[in-house]
């Protein structure tokens, strides 16, 4: 019997070459899981990079985020 | 493993930009970290949440935003400066079941277009106003706006905002939400999280005002300008949380939509035939074929007529009739009165311009073809503008002796004195009338175009004065 509750996993898939590199949604994060890269992308623009654990699926760096498609939240579910 | 997506590029948005030029297709115009690109993602999440893409109009204003159509999924019309509610009204009068959004900066609504905007709120048109203040003309390289702060440097506040030079910031919500006619405006931030998640409600909120038609609701958004105002997102924030709010408070400022029931305007008509029917009301009996020409070879150029007189002798009305018989007889016509302070009781004057292509400028004020003077004064202030071949035909009873050129021809009638011999001076305008007639049928016109004449001046007197209220003058 399965009595222990299962931990959700998020995560923060952001497109480098979709990113301007703003800051927005580091500043966002309650968790601290995003920073600004040292990179820079297709537009010359460094972008936000997630740092692989820890996102909560949150959304606020989402909602901070003016680009359209920088970033995606997704939950890992296990099938 | 599978992932299941929680928060992605709204479908509201175009998937790529294609009518973005240039090769960049996936990412919007603005520079980084805008608060126009929060408020576009906020507004595609909710047009797509409520299924409205189909029957949603975005009019773009002029200022950075100007290129909304690139990016969202839906109708949009791109407006003059600050014009946008004047268009949003249209559309939404004419299409009532669609969801028309009004998206202004604060050059935009706030200074250029203020009175648009006080209009349409107080009509209680059914639109959502989407208002984004970021205190600075941000398109044209931040020059000071009418919601600039005090103190706040911009490109034409070198030192600083004076309240005292330009006055206060403007407030927006306050002065809309004093109306009765508006349902809800509220202010909100699009700064910190908590804050964007509220105006993400407002923006829904609005929205669905519109969807059930309970009229005019705008929503105003503390927006960053980073590039203009210099700033990084750290910065930003704190100037829209603690500087801006300061001058403009957030929270809700009117939401009476619950209580009221849906609006109804008049919806305009788009029938034809019903257009005619209003704009030529009693025409039908004595018009003439669309492709019905006169071949005088008068009528083969436009044709300029000026009128003048003392303001109560009938000089617009006697260029209404006039107007009148042409468009029976199938020209273009324009009839342009002069409602200067002059026609309280100095030179009235209106010109009417003939065609049988499209009418140029309304004005007639040189080359005229045709002059009636029934005054003095007009001699004397519009006889210059009479063409060199021209026709004067003048009120003998009170001018004498106009100084016409060598080519002009020139009729006196006694006006005044014979309409006075038949019981009525105020008739003059209709002696003149007569003249002019008599004039044509004499000098310019063949039997045919004689009747036809006839009949025209008969209908177009019906027109003029059956059915419509007095005309001034
Ligand atoms: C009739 C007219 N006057 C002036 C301009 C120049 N102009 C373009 S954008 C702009 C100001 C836009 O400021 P705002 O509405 O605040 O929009 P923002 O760019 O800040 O979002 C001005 C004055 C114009 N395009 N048309
Ligand atoms: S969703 Fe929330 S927790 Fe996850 S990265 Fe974004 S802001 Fe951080
Ligand atoms: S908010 Fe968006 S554009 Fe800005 S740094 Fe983060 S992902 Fe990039
Ligand atoms: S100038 Fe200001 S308002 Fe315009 S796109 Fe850049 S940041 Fe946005
Ligand atoms: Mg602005």
């Amino acid at each position: 019997m399965e009595t222990e509750k299962k931990k959700r996993v998020f995560r923060c898939d952001i497109n480098g070459d979709e990113c301007k590199g703003c800051g927005r949604c580091v500043i966002a994060c309650p968790k601290h899981v995003l920073s600004m890269g040292t990179k820079l992308n297709k537009m010359s623009a460094p972008y936000a990079v997630y740092a692989g654990s820890g996102c909560i699926g949150c959304g606020g760096c989402f909602y901070s985020c003016p680009e359209p498609g920088a970033i995606t939240i997704v939950e890992e579910v296990q099938d | 493993m599978a992932d299941v997506v929680k928060f992605a590029k709204p479908a509201g948005f175009f998937d790529t930009f294609v009518r973005r030029p240039g090769p960049i297709k996936k990412n919007m115009h603005y520079c980084p970290g805008c608060g126009h690109g929060i408020l576009h993602k906020l507004i595609a999440e909710a047009m797509a949440d409520f299924k409205i893409k189909d029957h949603t109009v975005l009019i773009a204003p002029v200022g950075c935003a100007v290129f909304a159509y690139y990016y969202f999924d839906c109708y949009g019309v791109s407006s003059p400066h600050g014009r946008a509610p004047a268009i949003a009204t249209a559309i939404s009068r004419t299409n009532p079941d669609d969801v028309v959004i009004s998206y202004q900066g604060d050059g935009d609504l706030a200074s250029i277009g203020f009175n648009h905007i006080l209009q349409a709120a107080n009509r209680g048109e059914n639109m959502t106003v989407f208002f984004v203040n970021n205190a600075i003309y941000g398109m044209t390289g931040g020059q000071m706006a009418p919601t600039t702060l005090p103190g706040q440097v911009t490109q034409t506040s070198p030192w600083g905002r004076s309240v005292e030079e330009t006055g206060y910031p403007i407030k927006v919500c306050e002065m809309i939400s004093q109306f009765e006619a508006p349902v809800y405006v509220e202010r909100c931030a699009l700064s910190t999280v908590p804050n964007i998640m509220k105006a993400r409600n407002a923006v829904r909120k609005a929205i669905q005002n519109s969807m059930n038609k309970k009229g005019f609701s705008l929503v105003e958004f503390l927006s960053g300008c980073p590039v203009n105002l210099k700033m990084n997102a750290e910065q930003m924030n704190a100037f829209l949380n603690e500087k801006m709010t300061k001058f403009f408070p957030l929270g809700v400022y009117k939401d009476v939509a619950d209580e009221r029931a849906p609006v109804h305007h008049p919806v305009p008509t788009f029938d034809r035939e019903k257009v005619i029917e209003t704009l030529y009301p009693q025409a039908f009996d004595h018009a003439v074929e669309d492709n019905f020409r006169y071949k005088s070879p008068v009528f083969q150029k436009e044709c300029k007529v000026k009128i003048s007189g003392f303001g109560g002798q009938g000089v617009l009305s006697l260029g209404h009739v006039m107007a009148v018989m042409g468009k029976l007889r199938n020209f273009n016509v324009s009839w342009l009165p002069s409602y200067g302070p002059e026609m309280r009781g100095g030179t009235a004057n209106c010109s009417v311009v003939f065609s049988h292509k499209h009418v140029g400028s309304p004005q007639a004020d040189y080359n005229c073809d045709l002059m009636i003077c029934m005054n003095q004064p007009s001699v004397d202030k519009f006889l210059g503008q009479l063409s060199p071949k021209g026709v004067l035909v003048y009120d003998a009873s009170t001018i004498s002796n106009p100084p016409t050129g060598p080519e002009q021809t020139v009729y006196g009638i006694r006006a005044s004195d014979i309409a006075a011999e038949m019981g009525n001076q105020k008739m003059a305008n209709s002696v003149i009338l007569g003249a002019v007639i008599q004039m044509m049928q004499e000098c310019l016109m063949n039997e045919d175009e004689k009747d036809d004449l006839d009949r025209a001046v008969e209908a177009a007197l019906n027109e003029s004065f059956a059915s419509k209220p007095e005309l001034a003058a």
